[in-house]
Formats: structure tokens, C-alpha cells, sequence
């Protein structure tokens, strides 16, 4: 019998919560974009950006917070013994899923960590987002209520679990071998942003220190913001959501502290005020969550602990980030990219589509 | 007799759904859940006891854990 994990009661969810708002408000006081502290798929999509998988020149940086995600998650497993390789259910599937979550992430421009923290700052088109995020997750339990599932996964190879945290490893020794260089856009192999919220970062130390703690203790509670309105929605659970009630009211009081609440619509940071669109694009975000089985955060805490199809998932979503800004996808505050609505359209198709036809697959 | 739920390899929700619809058919228990993630094993303990049932888990090494549930 193990020891019971106090992170994963009641109590330590919403501390956990509290802790990670509290820390994502701090980032922005420190360096990173306002209401962006820490911003899952902003982050990726910065991280797509300084390897030149897209080339929209503000968004390039090798977010250290994602880095330390990944291994603060890694440390947790192996220390609690958790860390266990395991992948192949319906891997490909994920990956289709983490683009199209990325590509409605970036209409709305931001995760539902990022709803949240653009909410606690005092932006009111995050209302907008999170309904939608609702609305696709509540869909999403429409399909798993009729049986949807991906499938079971694998033990594999310690190696396998690996993938993720050195891939990381890398991202971080390219960082160190090629720094920012002020003012120059480019070192080495890694692209940076000169102006934009690319250029808006903490320190590498101190992003990727609070990267390390959140994702050490992320993996000890199962932290995740679409489980959260997952379990209210499906079992009329409050546990994960507390959690995220915790990150909301830390982040607001945080904010308003440190002068960082600017409650109205126009001109929030990195935001534009297209209501419908902030709305449909966390329709789909969410809906492809759902279906993937937690959001972005926990995609890469679960890739820390070994889980290669959520290594899949988080690659799905980088290479989402790519195709967004390439294909004029992602939107920018002027309001949505001049494809984003067809794209927007498409996701929901597949994400529909994938919904109902895995089904029932768990022989 | 007891049913036994083999929940091994699915993530979340969906050893957490198996058991809920399990105990939603007005088995009398005891029901045993397999899970292999410490996670599914958290959720599947903490929904059964939401509904009044308590639990007993067996750690069953790389097999994961076997997790027998009785309605109190």
C-alpha cells in the first residue's frame, strides 16, 4: 500500500491550484507577456516559432517554462515511482487532435491556462473562451458517454518514455549553446523575437526553475483544466475543478496586487475582441482536448511521466503552431487570420468525425 | 461473485466512466477494478467513494493494482 498522495486530496489540488496562479502572475510582473504567465500553447507555439517551423517573427522563443513541464514531471514520476513507458492507443490520432487544438487555441489566442490568467487579469474576452472551452468539452463528454474511447495503451521500452524529456534536453542545450543575443533576431540555429510577445520573457532561470516546480507538482495532483470541466460536466465532480477555481482567484489576487488587473474588451494584451470567434475557436480547442484526454498542461506532464502518445499530442500541437501562422490560421489582436474561420470549420468536422467512429475499442 | 472491471491501459475518464456504469446496474459488489496508472487508480477510488462505496487496493507491481470495491 502506498502512502497516500496528499497533492492529489482535496486540499492539495487547490493548493496547487493557488501555487501555479500565483507563480503565472508572477512570470508576467518578471518578464513573460501580460496575461500570458504561463500559457501552454503560446508557449509551444513560441517554441515552433525559434525552431522556424513558422516564421511570424514575434512569437519565436524557447519557452523554458514548457521544458521544465516536461522534467519537473520526470523528477516527480521517477521519485513516487510513477514513471511508467507506455504508448501506442491510436497515437496518430493524438497527433491530428493536438493540431486542431492548437489551431483553435491560437483563434482564440491562448489555452485554458491562458483563459484563466486572461480572465484574472481583467480581460473580459476571455468569457468568451471559456464558455466555448465548456461547450467543446461538454461535446466531448457526449462522445465518451456512447462509448468513445482511443483505445488501450502499451507498456513499452523505458526509452520510449524518454523521447519527450530529451527532446526537452535538447531544446535547453540549444538554448544554452545558441543565447539571445539583444536586438539580433537570429543565434545560431534559433530564432528570437526582437519585438512581440516573443520578446516579453523572464529570465531562463527563473522560467525554467518555476517551469521545474509546476511540473513537479502538476504531476503529483493530475492537474488539468479540461478534466476539471470534464468531471463536473460527465461525473458532477468538483476535485480537478477546485483546483482550477484555485488557479483563477490566486492569478486575480496576484494581479491586483501587483497592478496587473485591467478589467475591460478592448486593447487587452495579445487579445482581440471577435466574440464569436474567441468562443468558436475554445469550441474546438476543447473538443480536441476532450477527446485526447487533458489539455495542454497535462499532455505534458503526462509526456514527463512517460506517456508517449501524449509526446504525440504535444508534437501534434507544435506542429499545429506551424501550420496556423503559415496558413494565416492564427489570429493576432487585429482580430482572426484570413483562414481561420474555414480552418475553424475543418477541425470541428475531424474532431466530430473521430468522435464518432472510435468506439467501444477496449478489447 | 464478484465483476471484475479490467480498466489496465485506458487513461482517464474512462476506467473511472467503466466503474460508475458498473455501479449504476445495481451490483450488489463486491466489484474489482484493474488499472495500471496511479492516476486511474486515484480517480476510480475517490468516484466509488463519492458513492458511498469503500475501497480496497492491491498493489499488484508492474500488473498495476487491483482495486476491490464494496457498497458500505
Amino acid at each position: 500500500m502506498k502512502l497516500k498522495n496528499l497533492f492529489a486530496s482535496q486540499w492539495g489540488i487547490v493548493g496547487i491550484g493557488v501555487i501555479i496562479g500565483i507563480l503565472a502572475a508572477l512570470l508576467q510582473k518578471l518578464g513573460n507577456p501580460p496575461n500570458m504567465g504561463v500559457c501552454v500553447a503560446c508557449f509551444e507555439r513560441d517554441i515552433a516559432g525559434a525552431l522556424g517551423l513558422h516564421r511570424a517573427e514575434v512569437v519565436q522563443y524557447m519557452r523554458p517554462e514548457i521544458i521544465g513541464f516536461v522534467l519537473g514531471s520526470l523528477v516527480a514520476a521517477y521519485i513516487f515511482k510513477e514513471f511508467k513507458p507506455r504508448g501506442g492507443s491510436a497515437t496518430i490520432v493524438r497527433f491530428i487532435l493536438g493540431v486542431f487544438a492548437m489551431i483553435g487555441a491560437l483563434i482564440f489566442l491562448g489555452c485554458p491556462w491562458r483563459a484563466l490568467l486572461r480572465l484574472a487579469g481583467g480581460d473580459g474576452n476571455a468569457i468568451f473562451g471559456l464558455a466555448g472551452l465548456a461547450v467543446g468539452v461538454w461535446v466531448g463528454t457526449l462522445f465518451l458517454k456512447q462509448g468513445y474511447n482511443l483505445g488501450r495503451s502499451q507498456a513499452t521500452h523505458a526509452a520510449a518514455g524518454w523521447m519527450m524529456p530529451l527532446m526537452c534536453l535538447g531544446f535547453l542545450a540549444l538554448m544554452l549553446a545558441f543565447p539571445q543575443i539583444q536586438g539580433e533576431p537570429k543565434s545560431g540555429v534559433l530564432f528570437y523575437s526582437v519585438k512581440g510577445p516573443g520578446s516579453q520573457h523572464a529570465s531562463l532561470a527563473v522560467s525554467l526553475g518555476i517551469g521545474l516546480l509546476i511540473g513537479f507538482l502538476a504531476q503529483r495532483s493530475r492537474f488539468c483544466t479540461m478534466g476539471a470541466l470534464r468531471d463536473l460536466i460527465l461525473f458532477r465532480q468538483m476535485h480537478l475543478f477546485s483546483g482550477v477555481l484555485g488557479l483563477l482567484v490566486a492569478a486575480f489576487a496576484t494581479n491586483f496586487i501587483l497592478g496587473q488587473f485591467h478589467p475591460g474588451f478592448a486593447g487587452q494584451p495579445v487579445a482581440h475582441t471577435m466574440g464569436v470567434w474567441n468562443f468558436g475557436g475554445m469550441v474546438l480547442a476543447g473538443l480536441a482536448f476532450a477527446l485526447a484526454g487533458g489539455c495542454p498542461g497535462r499532455q505534458l506532464f503526462l509526456a514527463g511521466e512517460g506517456d508517449g502518445d501524449a509526446a504525440v499530442f504535444v508534437l501534434g500541437m507544435i506542429a499545429g503552431a506551424g501550420i496556423s501562422h503559415n496558413f494565416g490560421l492564427a489570429s493576432s489582436p487585429a482580430g482572426i487570420g484570413p483562414h481561420g474561420a474555414a480552418a475553424l470549420l475543418i477541425g470541428l468536422v475531424v474532431c466530430v468525425f473521430i468522435g464518432f467512429t472510435m468506439r467501444n475499442q477496449t478489447r | 461473485m464478484s465483476n471484475i472491471i479490467d480498466a489496465r491501459g485506458l487513461s482517464c475518464p474512462q476506467p473511472v466512466l467503466m466503474t460508475l456504469n458498473e455501479i449504476k446496474k445495481g451490483a450488489a459488489g463486491p466489484i474489482v477494478v484493474l488499472v495500471d496508472a496511479d492516476a486511474s487508480r486515484e480517480n476510480v477510488v475517490r468516484s466509488a467513494q463519492g458513492k458511498n462505496w469503500s475501497a480496497s487496493i492491491e498493489d499488484a507491481g508492474a500488473e498495476g493494482f487491483r482495486i476491490t470495491l464494496t457498497r458500505n
